[in-house]
């Protein structure tokens, strides 16, 4: 039998609510908790706070295809690091996971990965928005989630009977939206205003987003698909989903740590760090999607994690690729900025998003018998982001010199301890 | 001031004194030998990722004036081709021993990323579609040399703003001499935003003409008639062109620009072209001066005074009769001189 491992004297938080106790792992699974249990081995978490594992729904891994960039390794190792005890991968690799073959493929990489990793399908074949991918194939893998992420669908038949196909899986699956009209984007850098004017950058609108986020809440309501905008960044958007869920459409969406943080402002360097797809907005929209995440209009905080090489980010804004690091940074960012409990911080980024593609190990309570999938959070702790102080291949971070709230202390992925003391085990 | 990469970064006294140091360059320039060894000694490479002659060879027309080193990197013969970054480029180029480095490149902001790696000056050389900070210069200049100061002067800037380093240009450096700057064109070929702009707007070229000092006009794109951001050439030219019919209304004073190349019975009809109040010429004559006005700035002259230089250009022009000018010891490839005489 495995060594016990005692997390001690932290408060534990999960969906039920909170309490002060030690929790016993055995086996992959949560043994006991309870008042002064002892085990094995002892992890301290006195002044921390005992959670589910964060869950991220958007985290770009790279591999198969760019395995310079990031590998599955790699970026489960960043992701533990932050926390997350489970992450989607998107489907944006080479080839593009758009198949059962290559589901299986990026599921055995995952077998030695630091944490869950959960491949999302792309929802047409290679993601080139022509032909619908085979769905049913991948979910028989256990995909849940299915996304053409990089791009939106573009073409909306095509979408209305992805979804129409989705409703009938034996599964219940979400499709997940990039939602970028690409005619209305094309071209674009960064967000079109006040600061690609100056720059003299060509600009994606406002528009190109909340056009094909009205598009796919039209569809939903025509089709009865479960559906997920990723990555909502305007202001328009926010509103339009708070619209639809009231009216009680199933569309849950996420906020990135960059939409809630950093503005188009930070354009203004040239530096192509802050590059990213959709790009970074107006304060105004800032202020809306985080009050969307407070509302929880947008119920899941994801990190589209999106590693590229140094290489490959050394040329003109115009040139380099857009995406930026998020895994480490995103429980940091969120506690930074968001004016929430810290349990309601954790349901957006640990048991919803855990249900949203149907993760019955991730995001659950704290108990007996469940699953050990846990992190060890200090909230009150403060620190500076270094520059290259990451586990990704890249080093692509945006929030170099930016103070962060709250970080990991240790991580629990299915029992193992593969983050003590801010440190990976391996 | 280390590096010219933005014109909005010019406050009024920089650009004043520029355009002082322009004047001292430009009888430099009139002379039968055009050249004061004041760069001797230092290099200056052109790293150019777009073609543009014109402007490659005015900097370097202006560096050899100056008796620097001139180097050219074009796209066509470097190894950008084969999937170089351009940091990697960059620090080729340095390596070189380079002291200065014109950059000009069609992603806007390229100049600040090679400044942002190197320790050599860089010079925009025009990049994107955000700034062509010499470009700015010599159309003050040139404006300020035939109506004098530019405090409520008023210019029309005309035609395809938004794709237009000229434009941005343009508007900075007028602006920060005092003149009042009005855009026109159709919105289609305006920034998306002018917050913080500071200038007027309007639609409506025929309304503005009555009114102003100096048209500057902008080159049209072809590519922008299939982009849909003009339904024609032909009404482009009716509404925004400066055809002959304007140009009668302007007055004799009046100054059209064109940072050229000129595309004749679009933008300006050609009979305005050849007109007196035409100086489109004597842009081209001027860019060579604020050229070696900016160069001499960025290597010759740190914390040197204007009278200073301007005496410096004054002294006979043979190379090597006039004194080296004082170095900034930034840069620790060329010797020092012996003894440095000052004055
Ligand atoms: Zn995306």
């Amino acid at each position: 039998m495995a060594e016990s491992l005692v997390l001690k004297g932290g408060r534990v938080l999960d969906a039920t609510g909170e309490r002060t106790a030690d929790v016993v792992v055995v086996d992959g699974r949560i043994a006991a908790v309870g008042a002064d249990l002892d085990a094995d081995r002892t992890l301290d978490a006195g002044g921390c706070v005992v959670a589910p594992g964060l869950v991220d729904l958007h985290a770009h891994l790279r591999q198969p295809g760019r395995e310079e960039a990031e590998t599955v390794e790699s970026g489960s190792r960043c992701a533990a690091l932050g926390g997350f005890t489970a992450v989607v991968a998107m489907p944006n690799t080479t080839p593009a996971i758009d198949s059962a073959a290559v589901v299986r493929e990026v599921q055995d990489l995952g077998r030695t990965a630091l944490c869950a990793v959960h491949p999302s399908g792309a929802i047409t074949v290679d993601r080139a928005g022509e032909v619908l991918a085979p769905m049913g194939e991948m979910a028989d893998l256990g995909v849940r989630l299915f996304t053409d992420d990089g791009t939106g669908v573009q073409d909306d038949l095509l979408m209305r009977r992805a979804m129409e196909y989705a409703v009938g899986l034996p599964h219940d699956v979400v499709l997940a939206q990039h939602c970028e009209n690409g005619r209305l984007a094309a071209g674009g850098h960064m967000h079109e205003g006040e600061w690609s004017s100056r720059l003299g950058i060509a600009g994606q609108p406002h528009a190109a987003e909340e056009a094909m986020v009205a598009r796919d809440i039209a569809l939903a309501r025509l089709t009865g698909a479960r559906i997920h905008m990723q990555h909502m960044s305007t202001a328009g958007s926010v509103a339009m989903i708070a619209e639809a869920r009231a009216s009680g459409l199933a569309v849950s969406a996420e906020a990135t740590p960059h939409h809630m943080l950093l503005t188009h402002a930070e354009c203004a360097s040239f530096d192509p760090v802050f590059k990213v797809n959709p790009p970074l907005r107006t304060a105004a929209d800032v202020d809306a999607v985080r009050a969307g995440v407070v509302a929880g209009t947008l119920d899941v905080i994801a990190t589209d994690h999106a590693p590229h090489t140094q290489d490959t980010k050394d040329e003109p804004f115009d040139q380099a690729p857009p995406g930026m690091l998020g895994l480490e940074f995103a429980l940091g960012v969120a506690l930074a900025v968001l004016d929430l409990p810290l349990a309601e911080v954790l349901a957006r980024m640990s048991w919803r998003p855990a249900a949203v593609v149907g993760l019955e190990d991730q995001g659950g309570p704290v108990e007996a018998g469940r699953p050990a999938n846990l992190c060890v959070i200090d909230p009150a702790a403060s620190w500076t982001v270094e520059p290259g102080a990451t586990a990704s291949r890249s080093r692509n971070i945006p929030y170099v010199g930016r103070t962060l709230t709250g970080r990991v202390r240790h991580t629990i992925s299915a029992g193992e301890p593969v983050v003590v003391d801010g440190a990976a085990q391996r | 001031m280390r590096h010219l990469l933005d014109t909005a970064a010019l406050g009024r006294d920089d650009v004043e004194e520029l355009l002082d140091l322009t004047d001292a360059f430009v009888e430099v320039s009139a002379r039968s030998v055009p050249k004061v060894p004041a760069l001797r000694g230092r290099t200056v490479a052109s790293l150019f990722f777009e073609d543009s002659t014109r402007t490659r060879l005015s900097f370097e027309t202006a560096a050899k004036r100056l008796s620097a080193d001139t180097m050219t990197f074009s796209v066509s013969s470097s190894s950008v081709n084969k999937g170089e970054s351009l940091r990697d480029t960059a620090l080729t180029i340095e390596a070189m021993g380079v002291d200065a480095v014109v950059v000009r490149h069609r992603c806007s902001g390229a100049p600040h990323r090679v400044a942002s790696w190197i320790d050599a000056s860089v010079v925009n050389g025009g990049d994107g579609w955000h700034d062509h900070p010499t470009q700015g210069l010599l159309d003050a200049y040139t404006l300020r040399s035939r109506l004098g100061p530019l405090d409520g002067c008023r210019v029309a800037v005309v035609g395809d703003v938004k794709h237009s380093r000229v434009a941005r240009a343009d508007v900075h450096a007028l602006t920060a001499l005092g003149a009042r700057v009005t855009l026109v064109a159709p919105p289609t070929l305006l920034p998306p935003s002018l917050a913080g702009w500071p200038v007027e707007v309007s639609h409506d070229l025929d309304a503005v003409l009555g009114d102003v000092d100096c048209v500057a006009l902008l080159r049209m794109q072809r590519e922008r008639m299939t982009e849909a951001l003009v339904p024609s050439l032909r009404e482009y030219t009716s509404r925004f062109g400066l055809t002959a019919a304007r140009a009668r209304r302007l007055g004799p004073d009046v100054v059209v620009m064109h940072p050229g190349p000129m595309n004749r019975g679009v933008e300006i009809a050609p009979e305005v072209a050849d007109d007196p109040r035409a100086v489109i010429v004597d842009q081209v004559r001027n860019g060579v001066a604020v050229r070696m006005a900016v160069l001499f700035r960025l290597l010759g002259a740190e914390a040197r005074p204007v009278a200073e230089a301007a005496d410096l250009t004054g002294r006979a022009g043979a190379e090597g009769a006039a004194p080296d000018p004082p170095r900034t010891g930034r840069s620790p490839r060329t010797p020092e001189p012996a003894e440095v005489p000052r004055g």
